[in-house]
């Protein structure tokens, strides 16, 4: 069971601003059916003044989303459009005394519905932009998010993106990919270093292979389902088997490709590698 | 408030026979079993005890029991001696909706370098026997399937599944931690090597579970040390809570046929209540082939969490497989693997019954959803159009 606090509590059961406002001068939708939530911000805005006169949503999704929701509107109503555009995730939360690491993401929901009903409203492109590189296919959660929420909440581990984002909390296929997001995110820039060919006993090359195929390839063919076995390596001729789901994939051989790419990068450029 | 218990494939109340048979092993009898004298003595032979009426639950022999601490370990314990009794066999098969304690451990098999081969389901939740049988080959070192789901009921066809795996010689071991105490096993007739079983799960306390090793498997012990168990398990017996175990197990063998029954109508009564006062709700998995007590319900366009903490103010417990209700935020891998649609699987909800529960408690359970469904409607900004909410009056 989560550890909500009474204020998640009070606004999950008696949320407040439910419904909608007819002919809303802004509305604002993220999430979806499938991520397991999604909230539908309506804004009634003084055009004089810019203050946000009213705000309504509905939500679905689990308790903090709602409650998260809840904070959101009570947070922004009388404010300006400027001065609500300022309010981070970190502030919903903390309106509502906290929220699990886990269920941080639904107050970065908040913000971002807020902001995409600013954006409505202003006529401005909507998010969600089909350029953004996907990298959690679960969720639907690009590169552009996860940067930035990894920056403006000083996010430095895969985990916490989970929690914040969601990204990675699926099928976790794509765990790699943020961990190399982070490490550029966070890593003091430094000119790689060129690489300095090193001659391998065949042991060593042996072992190396070894190593490459357990700790690069294999999770990553398994988290699709798929897998490996390596049958034999004569010099630098790397004889696999694809297995279970990889066996009746029709990109078996762009995996190949990509094993032995991946093969010429970490062990030699020699490297061929045939399947059987 | 007492609560509406409905979560019992989570866990059970300790019947109050059993927590009666256990207490003096709390108290006077403390003596370990492995002593020579009679103070220590004694609780041995009770002990033993315990383990025949363990073994009369399952048509076993008493010698084929194996005390554990959990279900996890005994499912850990036989992958683990079938897989040191065939080193040669590096292939392990176990199926995609396995409890993670098998399901999570043939995951780091793989990574071990074992062949792991997870066998799908139907949208049912029914096995792919298809794909079994093609699955086998001579470097299968193990086969675990379990008896029934946790999370949908669904029972598998064990006794199909053991016969071809006795033919072909190969080690059967199945999870049956939902279905002992729940329907009857007998395995005299049925054709399993191993079989796992937990104590929670059948009115004993948690920390206590049996292994079943069937007379002539070759098996390695998990837990190295003393020569308790036979030298099949080390460490001191858990003596209160393997009388609790026995115990239960007495009163399951008692009660099998007349608490499937009760509870088999309790649910069914349930089920199509719920289904015919709230639209877009769906039965998840096999009606058919499932255990009398488990239902599992998914209520369009509504979050798991949220229902689950609604009638929670009502007393009532259940489950979900919602991904908010899990620490990783990931969605059921059982109803994943059948196919249910994202959206059915945030709004689902397991409700799972024991004797413990009285008509009463379920008619509160009938009256008290549908408005909850009903109000987390209104507040969703999906379904709106062709959802009526729930009938309230039904």
């Amino acid at each position: 069971m989560w550890e909500y606090t009474d204020k998640v509590k009070d606004l999950f059961l008696n949320p407040k601003n439910v419904g909608e406002i007819e002919n809303p001068d802004a509305v604002g939708e993220v999430g979806s059916l499938t991520c397991g939530d999604a909230l539908k911000l309506m804004l009634k805005i003084d055009k004089e003044t810019g203050k946000i006169q009213d705000a309504k949503f509905q939500t679905f999704g689990c308790a903090s989303a709602i409650a998260s929701s809840s904070a959101l509107t009570e947070l922004i109503k009388g404010k300006t459009l400027e001065e609500a555009r300022k309010i981070t995730n970190q502030e919903i939360a903390d309106y509502l005394g906290g929220l699990p690491d886990e269920k941080m993401h639904c107050s970065v929901m908040g913000q971002e519905a807020l902001e995409a009903a600013i954006a409505s409203y202003r006529g401005e492109e909507v998010a969600a932009e089909p350029h953004e590189k996907i990298v959690c296919r679960c969720f639907n959660i690009s590169e552009e998010k996860i940067r930035r929420v990894a920056i403006e909440n000083h996010l430095t581990t895969v985990e916490e993106i989970t929690n914040f984002t969601k990204a990675g909390g699926g099928c976790g296929g794509c765990i790699p990919d943020i961990e190399a997001i982070l490490k550029d995110v966070w890593a003091v820039k430094e000119a790689p270093k060129p690489k300095e060919p090193k001659k391998l006993t065949n042991l060593q090359k042996i072992a190396l292979i070894q190593d490459v195929l357990e700790r690069e390839i294999r999770p990553k063919l398994q988290a699709d389902g798929g897998d490996l076995e390596l049958l034999d390596i004569e010099g630098n001729r790397v004889v696999i088997a694809l297995r279970a789901m990889c066996v009746s994939c029709p990109m078996g051989g762009v995996t190949v490709q990509g094993i032995e790419a991946k093969l010429k990068e970490l062990v030699s450029a020699d490297i061929v590698v045939e399947s059987r | 408030m007492k609560p509406i218990y409905l979560d019992n494939n989570a866990t059970t109340a300790v019947a109050p026979e059993v927590r009666e048979a256990m207490l003096p092993f709390l108290e006077e009898f403390y003596g370990n079993p492995s002593s020579m004298h009679t103070f220590g003595g004694q609780v041995h032979r009770k002990v033993e005890d315990a383990r025949a009426q363990v073994a009369a639950l399952i048509g076993a022999d008493p010698g084929e029991i194996i005390f554990t601490s959990c279900g996890s370990e005994s499912d850990n314990t036989a992958l683990m001696s079938s897989l040191e009794s065939f080193p040669a066999r590096k292939h392990v098969i176990t199926t995609r909706v396995e409890h993670p304690a098998v399901l999570n451990f043939a995951k780091h098999l793989g990574r071990k370098g074992y062949r792991i081969t997870y066998i799908s389901v139907d949208s049912f939740g029914r096995l792919d026997m298809d794909a079994f049988k093609k699955s086998l080959d001579d470097n299968v070192a193990v086969v675990s399937i379990m008896h029934a789901n946790n999370e949908t009921g669904v029972v598998f066809p064990i006794a199909e599944i053991g016969a071809i795996l006795k033919e072909r010689g190969i080690l059967f071991h199945t999870d049956a931690v939902q279905t002992v105490g729940k329907i009857a096993i007998n395995l005299k007739e049925l054709p399993v090597d191993m079989l796992s079983l937990s104590g929670h799960k059948l009115h004993a306390p948690k920390g206590i579970g049996a292994l079943y090793v069937r007379k002539g498997t070759r098996f390695y012990p998990y837990l190295i040390g003393g020569h308790q168990e036979r030298g099949r398990r080390a460490g001191t017996e858990n003596v209160p809570y393997i009388i609790a175990l026995g115990k239960a197990c007495e009163i399951a063998l008692e009660n099998i046929s007349n608490e499937g029954e009760y509870v088999g109508r309790l649910r069914d009564k349930l089920e199509k209540a719920l289904l015919a006062s709230c639209p877009d709700t769906r039965i998840n998995g096999d009606t058919v082939n499932r255990l009398p007590n488990t239902t599992n319900i998914s209520f369009e366009y509504v979050e798991g969490e949220a229902i689950l903490l609604r009638i929670d103010r009502h007393g009532i417990c259940a489950s979900s497989g919602s991904a908010c209700t899990s620490g990783a935020l990931e969605p059921s891998h059982v109803l994943r693997a059948m196919g249910v649609p994202f959206t059915a699987i945030h709004g689902s909800v397991r409700f799972s019954l024991s004797r413990y529960n009285t008509e009463a408690e379920i008619d509160k359970v009938i009256e008290a959803l549908p408005p909850i469904i009903k109000e987390l409607r209104t507040l969703s900004p999906f379904g709106r159009d062709k959802l009526p909410g729930c009938s309230v009056s039904a």
